[in-house]
């Protein structure tokens, strides 16, 4: 018999016993949606977190400083300008204030306090007009630079460069308007609106500074940019390393690589503990299959069936089932995946997993099938057929 | 065509030992027409599942075309089996989820002919067999008389050397009994060579040699 037609012969035992063979599939089918879906959201969850951190230079350091004693004045980031591997430098505060404009209210916008050199940092661009700069961080000057999708809602498509914004009810002057980036969550610049960090101390910032973002003179010089910026607040400043973290993009990139791999090992852990389930469903349905069906058997090698044209037709049908098993489920965990995205969490299924989870489920089949298709095979002729 | 010479076969259930064919000696003749009699239990269907390479002889020779059998391996003995041997049982054994086309294909399939060619010959024989109208029916959908002659058809399709019947009217009424001999003498007459078993003595009537087996031990009627 070729290929075809034992795939045909064993979709008609599957499919006369429609409830057993979909019971059988079920293990399966939720095995296998499962690590789509989770793999999935796992991917999306971090690629738009990679896709904030990649727009950020490799060569920029980020400093958090847990102990607010030893927060650093402005004027005091210069000594990190100073430092030899260190271009420049940043301080950083998020704020929390009403952002609007002639009583229409922004909603989900975000305000950072900052230095001229942040934009850069980020990887904004200026579209119109200037960025911030250090004259307007040095003075408290009352300005703002916009994110693109502010710009687009509150003026439309006039340039609001001149125009002022209320923030807090406060009167504040638009000199400049970022580039779209377009990406989709987090770190989105494109509803940001960026103030001097002096200015923003009126509107409840902190005025010692505890986030720092420092540029490194180049990517190369990344690693030991950061650890002389770690030594100068070790020594400099008296921070002890428990209250100060100090990372380039490159480490965090590297660290949250790390965790998705674990995140990665320990999904695997519990698909194959649910493949595993569902595989020795499959067996058990084989092996109630094979002895119901000895009759079967006998009379197959009474008309000359060899031991492998019976190991093959079992094996394929426990092949067949697994296989439409795992297509339903690749099936059932994208449509879930993306059903929840339509609300706003990412889910971006894998191809490779996809396959993964296909392949996975033709070698379920076969581990599974291996044993009641040799018990079907090498049962004696007259034994199987007197069997009642 | 074939030979068995001394062949012994014995069943152990607990320490109850069985000797279900006892020194069993019987040559078959190409052509020959032969029923196998005996009461139950005697060892009718043990001799013929030996013959029928379904079950291995404990002791003793079997030639068959010349060649000892016995040797053979269990998918040596499936291609035997498969070209050289049909087999018609008292219950009719057809696969039941085959329709009665399928069922007669099964035998070719096996020996690796087409799935076309395997259908075009499944066909001509329900054909021959008056089943033209029945190939699509599935065993369940057929009487009794049917059933038998479909399976009749699926031992006949892969033309064996031999036809190994164990009381093949055993299940039926007596017309269709009857009419299933018929065939069996008719098929005889083309020169099939038929080993029918039997307990009926109207069935044993019809063939040309009639060997007698009780308590395992074979005697050919009409010989000393
Ligand atoms: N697999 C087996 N295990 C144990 N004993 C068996 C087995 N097969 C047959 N026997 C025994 O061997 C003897 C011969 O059985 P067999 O089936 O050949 O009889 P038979 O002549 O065909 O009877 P019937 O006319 O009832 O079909 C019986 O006593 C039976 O119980
Ligand atoms: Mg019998």
């Amino acid at each position: 018999m070729n290929v075809s037609m034992t795939v045909r012969l064993a979709l008609k035992n599957i499919k006369g016993n429609r409830l057993r063979s979909g019971l059988t599939m079920l293990g399966l089918v939720i095995g296998i949606s499962s690590v789509i879906l989770l793999v999935g959201l796992a991917n999306g969850a971090t690629s738009s977190i990679m896709d904030d951190f990649s727009s950020m230079g490799a060569d920029v350091i980020t400093v958090s400083i847990y102990d607010s004693e030893k927060g650093m004045s402005y004027t005091e980031l210069d000594e990190l300008r100073k430092l030899d591997l260190i271009e420049n430098a940043s301080p950083y505060s998020m704020l929390e204030a009403t952002v609007s404009k002639g009583g229409n209210k922004v909603k989900g916008s975000s305000l950072v306090g900052c230095g001229a050199a942040y934009a850069g940092m980020i990887g904004a661009e200026v579209e119109k007009g200037r960025n911030l700069s250090p004259v307007d961080i040095e003075n408290s000057i009352k300005a703002v630079v916009i994110g693109n999708d502010i710009a687009k809602k509150l003026w439309k498509n006039k340039n609001p460069c001149g125009d002022t914004l209320k923030i807090d009810g406060d009167d504040y002057t638009v000199v400049g308007v970022l580039k779209s980036t377009g990406s989709s969550m987090g770190n989105n610049t494109d509803k940001t609106v960026l103030m001097p960090i002096s200015t923003a101390q009126y509107l409840g910032a902190d005025v010692s500074i505890t986030e720092i973002y420092l540029k490194a003179v180049s990517e190369e010089d990344v690693d030991t940019a950061t650890a002389e910026a770690k030594a100068y607040f070790k020594d400099k400043k008296k921070i002890e390393s428990d209250y100060m973290d100090v990372y380039s993009q490159k480490q965090m990139l590297k660290s949250m690589e790390e965790a998705n791999r674990t995140l990665s090992l320990l999904l695997g852990g519990i698909a194959s503990i649910s493949l595993l389930v569902g595989g020795i469903g499959v067996m058990n349905v084989m092996l109630v299959s094979v002895t119901e069906r000895t009759r079967e058997i006998g009379i197959r090698k009474s008309l000359g069936a060899k031991k492998k044209d019976i190991l093959i037709q079992f094996l394929m049908e426990s092949t067949v089932l697994s296989v439409l098993g795992g297509l339903m489920g690749i099936a059932l965990g994208i449509g879930i995946g993306k059903i929840i995205s339509l609300f706003g969490t990412a889910f971006s299924p894998s191809i490779g997993m996809m396959m993964i989870s296909f392949a996975v489920s033709v070698s379920v089949g076969l581990v599974f099938g291996i044993l009641p298709a040799s018990r079907a095979a090498k049962m004696k002729p007259v034994d199987a057929l007197r069997y009642e | 065509m074939i030979h068995l010479d001394s062949l012994y076969k014995t069943f152990t259930l607990g320490d109850e030992t069985i000797t279900a064919v006892n020194n069993a000696n019987l040559y078959i003749k190409s052509g020959d027409m032969m029923a196998i009699i005996g009461p139950s239990g005697s060892g009718k269907s043990t001799l013929m599942n030996i013959i029928g390479l379904l079950d291995r002889a404990d002791e003793g020779v079997y030639t068959f075309d010349g060649m000892d059998v016995t040797m053979l391996s269990d998918d040596e003995q499936a291609v035997i089996r498969n070209q050289k041997i049909g087999f018609v049982f008292q219950s009719f054994y057809l696969l039941q989820k085959l329709t009665a086309l399928e069922n007669v294909m099964v035998p070719l399939l096996y020996r690796n002919i087409g799935e076309k060619e395997a259908k075009r010959r499944a066909l001509d024989m329900l054909e021959r067999l008056k089943l033209g109208e029945r190939i699509d029916h599935l065993p369940k959908q057929l009487s009794g008389g049917q059933q038998q002659r479909v399976a009749i058809a699926r031992a006949l399709v892969g033309e064996p050397e031999l036809i190994l019947a164990d009381e093949p009217t055993g299940a039926l009424d007596q017309t269709t009994g009857r009419e299933i001999m018929a065939l069996l003498k008719e098929l005889n007459e083309n020169g099939q060579t038929i080993v029918i078993i039997t307990h009926d003595a109207h069935v044993a009537e019809q063939a040309e040699r009639v060997v007698r087996i009780e308590d395992g031990v074979l005697k050919e009627e009409g010989q000393s």
